[in-house]
């Protein structure tokens, strides 16, 4: 149990470099959430933009990620500093899922209950905040599962670019060959996604329309 | 000077994508009359409906409601002031029955005492326990989903109402309750009825006048006492399928 007593005795940067991590992912998932809901309901109410924003959204997911750091790099002000460049590849990463699950939670909903809602004199906004988002809200959660989950592997590789989180002992792991020092990343990592997974599981679940 | 019909159509047309849905439309339908629109399906019975409450707009003409275009309306206030009741119900599944039948009095700014005041007195009107107020959608069988679907119509209580095979969905007792009650129910209120059907049976039952439809067009507009002795070849030929249906059942005797 080498790796156990790695950590142990680095236990102030483990501590320091997922608190980094947390950082990264943490940042990159709120703005990947503020940019893509609003993305998703408007693709779901205008088809036509359907197209071209997934299409978008799927061809920055087959950028690898190396290369999308590498092309961030001139950007001016995000370009100066390896997190920010970390946070917005992260965020872009993180769009696609959560876009595309708030269109299918919206696009979802039964057509009887939406012409009900129209029927009845609903506004647009109120059809939105009282129908719309509390039926798609576990579908959406999903999708932001999923996209912290992918988020949490992908922050490790910003180490490459100077970026910090726990790829740092990954990276000094594969340069030592030395399997403790890469599984110090690694597994605090791992507990980081399956938490996140198990809470927003949770929340998904509170939150489930009947 | 007659009093203005509640709903009129003016020479209606409707068109989409290349398909004329409804051709030169008129009708005018007086102030606490049930009309019942028959017809079969693709005859343009729902997309009728849809154009009073503008969720659908006429390619040329009008509709009037109490005299006044629809069109010059607030398209919202205009909703709010149509009770609207559809097959499929549409009830809202995350909201408890009582959300579901105070929304539209809750929205348009009751005091939340008054509107469930109301919830509990159409849960009654409709014959439903006042417990049922606290359960949601998918706890209730469908002639308990449709009679508060009804309920949900009635809330604000609006002059009109807009029925689309409110019923149709349903078992045949249940759907011969329903009716029965909506009967009682039209006696006591009084308010101007639109529905929608293409069940002869239904209509005969529900119907102070019928308006018979066939592709788009209006064919003739009928009493349900003159309908079954009118020799209108299509409203005949509704009667003698009825007919048929009781006789083969009947083992050939009428």
């Amino acid at each position: 149990m080498n790796v156990l007593r790695f950590i142990s005795q680095n236990r102030g940067q483990v501590l320091e470099l997922t608190l980094e991590h947390l950082w990264l992912v943490g940042l990159s998932t709120l703005f990947a959430i503020a940019i893509g809901i609003p993305l998703g309901i408007v693709i779901a109410h205008r088809p036509r933009l359907k197209g071209p924003v997934l299409a978008s959204a799927n061809i920055i997911q087959t950028i690898p990620s190396l290369a999308l750091f590498g092309f961030l790099l001139p950007l001016p002000w995000l370009g100066e500093r390896a997190d920010r460049l970390a946070i917005l590849a992260l965020t872009l990463y993180a769009l696609l899922p959560i876009i595309r699950n708030t269109f299918t939670g919206i696009r979802g909903i039964d057509a009887a209950v939406l012409e009900a809602g129209r029927g009845m004199g609903l506004t647009e906004s109120q059809l939105l905040f009282q129908v719309e988002l509390p039926l798609a809200v576990s579908t959406i959660l999903s999708g932001v599962r999923v996209a912290i989950v992918i988020s949490v592997g992908l922050a490790t590789i910003a180490a490459a670019i100077g970026a910090g989180g726990l790829g740092e002992f990954i990276f000094r792991g594969l340069s030592m060959v030395d399997n403790n020092v890469i599984l110090a990343g690694a597994i605090p990592a791992a507990i980081l996604a399956l938490f996140a997974d198990a809470a927003i599981g949770w929340l998904e679940r509170r939150l489930q329309p009947r | 000077m007659p009093p203005d019909p509640a709903i009129e159509f003016r020479r209606v047309s409707y068109k989409i994508d290349g398909a004329q849905v409804l051709s030169d439309f008129s009708l005018e339908i007086a102030s606490g009359e049930t009309l019942v629109l028959l017809g079969r399906s693709g005859s343009g019975k729902t997309t009728t409906l849809k154009l009073v409450n503008r969720l659908i707009i006429p390619t040329s003409g009008e509709i009037r409601i109490n005299g006044l275009a629809n069109s010059e309306a607030d398209v919202i206030r205009l909703r709010r002031g149509i009770g609207y009741v559809i097959q499929e119900v549409g009830l809202f599944p995350h909201f408890t029955v009582e959300r579901n039948i105070g929304l539209v009095p809750s929205i348009s700014g009751w005091p939340a005492d008054r509107t469930q005041d109301r919830v509990r007195e159409l849960l009654q009107l409709v014959g439903l326990a006042p417990e049922t107020a606290l359960r949601y959608p998918h706890q209730l069988s469908g002639g308990q989903r449709q009679r508060i679907g009804v309920a949900r119509a009635l809330a604000a209580d609006p002059p009109i109402l807009l029925m689309d095979e409110p019923f149709g969905a349903l078992d045949p007792l249940t759907r011969d309750e329903l009716q029965r009650e909506f009967q009682a129910l039209q006696q006591k209120l009084r308010k101007t009825v639109l529905f929608v059907t293409h069940d002869l049976r239904e209509a005969l039952r529900l119907g102070s006048r019928i308006a018979l439809m066939e592709s788009g067009k209006l064919v003739t507009v009928l009493s349900p006492q003159k309908f079954v002795r009118s020799d209108d070849p299509l409203a005949s030929a509704y009667i003698k399928a009825f007919g048929e249906s009781l006789e083969s059942a009947n083992g050939g005797r009428p």
